[in-house]
């Protein structure tokens, strides 16, 4: 993975990997660190990335009905994609064993690339001269598209951008991030204006596209 | 030192909120605003941090290869391509135009 090009060890790579497990905030950790941030907005940044699985685990807690004692395990595997498979379940047995397989299947999956890529990346040499630095983005860019549905989330997207670039020169490592983030309450607040001057008619958006 | 307290924090900190969502009683997410904040929030971060990474080194805006591989990874991404082939197009391009810039 991108890690090992950033001044990660071997067994911090893998250590990522095993206890975080939740793709993006993997990358913006080791992208913070990459670009001279201190840990501990390092850390705030990739923090802020997971705080979205705290949203699937309110759906899916619904969904799996999991008894208390297995809830502490299961934990680790709510993340984007186990989300998106037992949400397209249609009963409980099937969202069960939708989760547990894809929660399964990727963690080995991912442990493993990611062992291959840190020994692999050593080899590589320097990963830019490959283009290898694009990858990262490119991923981020493939899990925001079919994000991008409604107008709203596009001008969210849009600000966002705008905030995220813009104060990146004035602002420590990992903060514009988190400013940019204050987007989506922003343009839910400007809409919700918008909506109650012109009354409620006008709701052509529809109401909860949560994934 | 320094990684392996990052590592630690961002290990702990991810691991508690993806447990708090499954603690939380439900009647919350069923506010129409909370789901909506949940569905707006990756959105915003995401777009940031692929802008940031795209058009940033370190906390300098530059204009660079990578913006030519996210161009490629977006055609793809509208012709529908599959994930992995729009990493490869977005990767492929970029190693191209910096072969070609020097």
């Amino acid at each position: 993975m991108t890690s090992a090009g950033s001044g990660l060890t071997l067994l911090q790579t893998c250590a990522l990997s095993l206890l975080v497990f939740t793709g993006a905030s993997q990358f913006a950790l080791v992208g913070a660190l990459a670009g001279g941030g201190n840990p501990f907005t390092a850390a705030a940044g990739a923090f802020f990335l997971g705080v979205r699985n705290a949203f699937y685990g309110l759906r899916l807690s619904q969904l799996l009905a999991l008894p208390r004692a297995v809830r502490p395990f299961a934990a680790q595997w709510v993340i984007d994609e186990t989300t998106a498979v037992a949400l397209a379940q249609p009963t409980r047995r099937s969202v069960r064993i939708g989760f547990t397989v894809t929660g399964l299947t990727l963690y080995v999956l991912w442990n493993l690339t990611t062992l291959l890529g840190a020994l692999g990346a050593d080899a590589i040499g320097d990963t830019d001269a490959w283009g290898l630095d694009a990858a990262g983005p490119a991923v981020f860019l493939a899990l925001l598209a079919p994000m991008l549905r409604t107008t709203m989330e596009r001008v969210v997207a849009g600000l966002a951008v705008v905030l995220g670039l813009g104060l990146l020169p004035v602002l420590p490592a990992g903060v514009p991030v988190l400013v940019a983030a204050l987007a989506a309450p922003a343009v839910l607040w400007a809409e919700g204006r918008r909506r109650t001057r012109t009354g409620p008619d006008e709701d052509d958006d529809t109401v909860g596209e949560g994934r | 030192m320094n990684i392996w307290i990052a590592i630690g924090l961002t290990a702990v900190g991810c691991y508690a909120v993806k447990f708090i969502g499954l603690l939380i009683p439900a009647g919350l997410l069923e506010r129409p605003l909370v789901q909506r904040l949940a569905a707006l929030l990756p959105v915003a971060l995401l777009a940031a941090l692929t802008a940031q990474q795209t058009f940033a080194d370190g906390r300098v805006l530059v204009l660079d290869a990578k913006a030519a591989g996210l161009a490629a990874a977006a055609v793809a991404l509208v012709l529908r391509a599959p994930f992995l082939l729009v990493v490869a197009a977005a990767v492929l391009v970029t190693a191209g135009v910096r072969a070609m810039t020097g």
